[in-house]
């Protein structure tokens, strides 16, 4: 049931801690919560007093094991349960665990297979109980969980953006029958309502009628019938009156109002639409009538009926359009099979709270929506089926939003939605194509010890290249498709298959380098006058940020090309920018940082200098984790020490904590604001609170650009990055190596 | 209780029927079905269910009520014609008396309900008899056609007709038999009718009524309901599809909703579900069948109550859902099928009417229509599953006649007068 096998996890052993089991229907879903080893590449700093600096590393680079936890969910067919529970027990030695939550109606109906088989309780736990537990954490913790269903427009799936409170909502779940809840905070839930229509009506009435004894088949007759031979319309009745009338002739006046007749024969795929349609405007109606009653107008939708079949959504969906008069949302949930499962789990890991943590999606584990095909499954080896799985991270800290958003609930990272800009799409996708092998290459070659290494990139390079294909077909697979998430995709993907860092001894050679000219760059700039100097500030600064791998290799023309968009970052200063470097300092400056190397060293660094010096403090974020050639907090750590070490205004200001090292929480080279892992001011209440922050620099591609383009911000803000890929710059009308910067001011 | 003596003259079925106004994937329009005066079609034929629109001093005295499935047609036949007026009577009126009165059926489809027809009535100050005919909605152009052929047009009488067929079929009337056709508003009538009734009264008894103890089978009883103050109150008629109107004052009312599982919906079922051909083949079979082998019930999937929602035992939990099993569909009757389309559908309709009632702030809830005829396992339903999913706070009430062929009644005494 494992997807991935320990081997392909590079030394990860993976222990289950929890196990929750929930069956609804023929599926099994199961959840586990298990530590994952693997590698993560670890730098340290050398103790370089009295050896040759000159020919040093910097520091040291180390791949060491790290174990984080991970949430697994997995969804199959009950023929497969044996299997399952021979993997859980292969896996279950190292546990504690005693018992095993169980939750939907094969909680009895396996209980003691699965007692007997794994020597473990079965713990039943509420069924409902369980799905709206499932429920507020996908929709806390899981970005573009929740989708709104438009069959005839470009974009079928429209991925909601999370809003921060997620309460009161309506959940109705569509299963044999149907139950109506309220949510109105995480542990108060009310059942307010139900009817007895619902997927089971579908599923049994729909086998009497049709003689067809699958859910999936009636749904296919369904989906090729024609409801008016046996719907009895208002067209019928009125004849093309109804036009007159003010009213639609289409509409259905009498389900099966034609069939009263006991000598004509109707088409197994004419009665199936007709009662598809039926039980769907039926529980919409009623849906709407709660909605209403409660004054909510967000529904999600759940339960088998509605599990991925896009014939229901739109359904379900036209019928809450319709008598709500557009006032209702019908909303699903990607992650809607494992509700239940989630929830069971949580229930079991109550004295872990799980909430505490924030948790991500881990895009190289989980199977997108409605896929089929995961790649790699022991399963899938011996028998096909609908198998899929999602794999969420624990992150050590809860992510929050930044609080110097201007509105949380409506930021949106990504400044393109490749789900609904096909041009867009392709472009990426081949983008991301074409650099694989390269991508494939440098990881390989990071790790020439290891004999394993090149079967490892050519495994990575395939499963990237299956979700860039899966991608082409299915771009809603994973909610918004985007520029960022495909980004983080090759991540996992690399993470996957224990390349943990393939740019670390670029970075570390780069930062080297850059160290060594770090005092001659500071000389030059200090010789200036104050006017030339800031200048020169940002020439450094966006100089710096060309030295990006994530693009494809520039330094030829930087060299080439000297006065590559200055003219247009200098007259831009001219005008608004001026007033950010001219007028009072500002009391704290928060700056995203991209890349290592040069762009931190020489264009940051120096700007950070500049800022302490006007009586600015400054909260340099890194990320926490590695993504391409962009500096890691660990790794900006070390070139702090190292800069202050030369510089007495860095060393003081670090010394005073006027400068502080802060990690985003993030591994990507995008930056979501929303799930920030925002410092602590340290020790007592902060010189460095965010909220004191007046500033914020972000900086490069793939945090200004990809993301944050369009962020509004509370305070002042500087977005600045060189375009480095001629379809993007061609797209926001400029050329290659054009200059953003984007300076805002605030509305008061 | 199909017989004459429920008393009136005529049978008359007002046109506002049920209509689902559910919508159909084709259609792109959102929201204006709300709106619309309902379709409205006639399943079932006892004879109170009639159209009879006699608004015309002349004869011949025609009522048509053109429904989806069935055109009722009602003729008054005089029995107390002078023979000044015999000699008036122009010769095709009488062969059109002739040929209706002396044939039982005409056509391949259509059918004179002998026993349902009314002798020695008096109506509008004429004795006759009260016929009712019937045949299939479409043969209507066939009608038309011997209309025409008949040349009825000449006999300068005012067609009344009523249900969606009226619209329907307008322009056929006038360009091929050259008739106007005399229309109903559908809402009107349901609404006044339910009105007039009240004032009325039915021979002295109270034409309003409930079930008094309805979630208990022992002493649950029928009693009379003074609808002295009838505001506001919702109205469900219940046809082949369902209206649902929330009626706040003679004058004021509005359509809440509708849903198109109603009595079609039932009947149609009933019929692709075990080959019954008539309404009340379909009742009779439901009324000896068992629906909990066709129904999940709650105490299926839980062993009894489900305690954290509150749902008792016996509840459906999914109608029908026991059918996703060969073994069970197998095992069941036909009856059992008849009787759980009957429960699923009068449940819905009573679970859609509840939370209208909650969301309109009406405590009392009048179901009227055709499928409540000769159907009091649906009224009892009804009763109960108000009383009891609203714990008591919403009354569900019934009516001895149908409303909208009482308030025709009322329209003919206000003509005469």
């Amino acid at each position: 049931a494992q997807s991935h096998g320990s081997a392909s996890r590079g030394a990860g052993g993976e222990f289950l801690q929890h196990l929750f089991h929930c069956r609804c229907g023929s599926l099994t879903k199961l959840a586990y919560y298990s530590t994952v080893q693997h590698k993560v590449a670890r730098v340290r700093s050398f103790d370089h007093s009295g050896k040759d600096i000159d020919n040093e590393p910097l520091y040291e680079i180390s791949v060491q094991e790290e174990i984080t936890a991970r949430l697994h969910f997995i969804k199959f067919e009950n023929t497969y349960i044996e299997t399952c529970l021979d993997f859980i027990k292969d896996h279950l030695v190292n546990t504690e665990t005693k018992v095993i939550k169980a939750t939907g109606g094969g909680a009895y109906k396996f209980k003691d297979l699965i007692e007997k088989k794994l020597g473990l309780k079965v713990d039943k736990e509420d069924v409902m109980t369980c799905l709206i537990k499932g429920c507020n954490f996908v929709l806390r913790n899981i970005p573009h969980e929740v989708f709104a269903y438009q069959k005839d427009s470009d974009t079928e799936f429209r991925f909601q953006t999370n809003h921060p409170n997620i309460f009161p909502y309506l959940l109705v779940n569509i299963g044999s029958g149907v139950s109506i809840v309220k949510v109105e905070s995480e542990d108060k839930f009310e059942w307010i309502g139900g009817s007895s229509i619902g997927g089971g009506t579908f599923w049994g009435l729909g086998a009497l009628l049709t003689k067809t004894k699958k859910f999936d088949e009636l749904l296919q007759l369904a989906s090729k019938g024609q409801h008016t031979n046996v719907d009895m319309l208002v067209k019928d009745v009125y004849g093309g009156a109804c036009q007159t009338l003010g009213l639609s002739g289409n509409l259905i006046a009498s389900s099966f109002g034609k069939s009263t007749t006991a000598d004509k024969e109707f088409s197994k795929e004419d009665m199936a639409k007709s009662l598809l349609h039926m039980i769907s405007n039926d529980i919409g109606q009623l849906a709407c009538l709660h909605a209403k009653l409660h004054n909510l107008d967000k529904i999600y939708f759940g339960g088998f009926f509605i599990r991925g079949h896009p014939v229901t959504m739109r359904t379900i969906t036209y019928s809450i359009n319709f008598f709500s008069k557009g006032e209702v949302q019908a909303l699903f949930l990607r992650h809607e099979g494992y509700l239940g499962a989630i929830g069971a789990f949580l229930k079991g890991a109550e004295q872990d709270n799980p909430n505490q943590y924030s948790w991500g999606e881990n895009y190289a584990g989980s199977s997108g929506l409605m896929s089929t095909s995961p790649d790699v499954s022991p399963l899938q080896r011996t028998r096909s089926g609908t198998f899929d799985m999602l794999e969420m991270d624990r992150l050590e800290r809860p992510l929050v939003n930044l609080p110097l958003l201007k509105d949380p609930s409506t930021y949106i990272p990504d400044t393109v939605d490749l789900t609904d800009d096909a041009m867009a799409r392709k472009y990426w996708l081949t983008c991301f194509e074409e650099a694989l092998d390269g991508v494939a290459k440098r990881a390989a070659a990071s790790q020439p010890d290891s004999v394993d290494a090149q079967e490892r990139a050519e495994k990575f390079r395939q499963k990237y290249w299956n979700k860039l294909q899966t991608l082409r077909q299915q771009p809603f697979a994973y909610g918004t498709l985007t520029v960022r998430s495909l980004l983080d995709t090759r991540e996992h993907c690399l993470n996957e298959f224990s390349f943990p860092d393939p740019y670390s001894k670029v970075k570390q050679k780069e930062n080297g380098i850059a160290l060594k000219c770090f005092q001659s760059v500071i000389e030059s700039l200090d010789s200036l006058g104050w006017e030339e100097r800031q200048f020169a500030l940002v020439k450094g600064l966006l100089a710096g940020n060309v030295f990006d791998w994530g693009a494809k290799a520039v330094s030829d023309v930087l060299e080439s090309e000297p006065q590559f968009g200055f003219e247009e970052a200098k007259s831009k200063l001219q005008g608004k920018g001026r007033s950010l470097l001219e007028g009072p300092p500002h009391k704290c400056a928060l700056i995203f940082a991209d890349n290592s190397g040069i762009d931190i060293i020489l264009g940051v660094f120096p700007f950070v200098r500049e800022l302490l010096s006007r009586g600015t403090e400054v909260i340099l974020a890194c990320n926490s984790g590695p993504a391409l050639n962009d500096v890691t907090y660990s790794e900006s750590l070390i070139v702090t020490e190292r800069i202050a070490a030369m510089d007495p205004v860095i060393h003081s200001a670090l010394r005073d904590e006027k400068l502080l090292l802060v990690q985003t929480g993030s591994s990507s080279p995008c930056l979501d604001l929303r799930y920030c892992r925002w410092p602590k001011p340290p020790g007592t209440e902060a010189p460095f609170h965010p909220r004191q922050t007046d500033l914020v620099v972000i900086e490069g591609m793939g945090r200004a650009i990809h993301t944050n383009y369009y962020a509004v911000l509370r305070c002042e803000s500087l977005k600045l990055a060189v375009i480095k890929n001629s379809w993007l710059a061609d797209r926001l009308g400029g050329k290659i190596f054009s200059v953003i910067f984007k300076y805002e001011v605030p509305c008061k | 209780g199909a017989k004459g003596d429920q008393g009136a003259p005529c049978g008359s079925e007002g046109t506002a029927g049920g209509s689902g106004c559910a919508p159909g994937n084709r259609d792109r329009r959102r929201g204006n079905g709300l709106r619309l005066a309902p379709a409205q079609l006639f399943l079932f034929h006892p004879p109170q269910q009639f159209t009879l629109c006699l608004l015309s001093a002349v004869f011949p005295w025609f009522g048509l009520d053109i429904g989806g499935t069935l055109v009722k047609l009602v003729y008054f036949e005089p029995k107390d014609i002078t023979a000044e007026e015999e000699e008036e009577e122009v010769e095709n009126l009488k062969s059109i008396r002739k040929y209706l009165t002396s044939n039982v059926a005409y056509g391949s489809t259509g059918i004179r309900d002998v026993h349902l027809e009314l002798r020695e009535l008096t109506l509008c100050g004429r004795k006759g008899n009260l016929h009712f005919i019937r045949f299939p909605t479409h043969d209507m152009p066939a009608f038309i056609q011997m209309g025409s052929e008949k040349h009825f047009s000449s006999l300068h009488t005012t067609l009344c007709a009523t249900g969606g067929g009226a619209y329907k079929f307008e322009q056929d009337f006038r360009t091929m038999g050259d008739l106007e056709l005399c229309k109903l508003d559908e809402l009107d009538c349901l609404v006044k009718g339910v009105l007039y009734i009240d004032s009325v009264g039915f021979n002295g008894r109270s034409e309003c009524y409930y079930f008094e103890n309805p979630t208990d089978a022992e002493r649950c009883q029928k009693l009379p309901f003074n609808l002295e103050n009838p505001y506001p109150l919702l109205l469900v008629n219940i046809g082949s599809g369902v209206s649902i109107l929330a009626v706040y004052s003679k004058d004021n009312y509005k359509r809440v909703t509708g849903t198109s599982l109603g009595g079609g919906t039932f009947f149609g079922l009933c019929c692709l579900l075990t080959g019954c051909s008539t309404f009340e083949e379909a009742l009779e079979m439901a009324s000896h069948g068992d629906s909990t082998k066709v129904d999940k019930l709650v105490r299926d999937i839980y062993g009894g109550d489900y305690e954290r929602f509150g749902l008792p035992g016996w509840a459906v939990a999914s109608s029908f859902g026991n059918m996703m099993s060969k073994e069970k569909r197998d095992s069941v009757s036909k009856e059992d099928l008849a009787r759980a389309t009957l429960i699923t559908i009068t449940n819905n309709i009573g679970s859609i009417a509840r939370m209208c009632a909650l969301n309109e702030n009406i405590n009392r809830v009048v179901f009227v229509g055709n499928f409540l005829r000769i159907n009091t396992i649906s009224m009892r339903l009804l009763a109960y599953a108000l009383d009891y999913w609203s714990k008591g706070q919403l009354k569900a009430l019934f009516l001895e006649h149908e409303v909208k062929f009482l308030f025709k009644i009322c329209l003919m005494a206000k003509y005469k007068s």
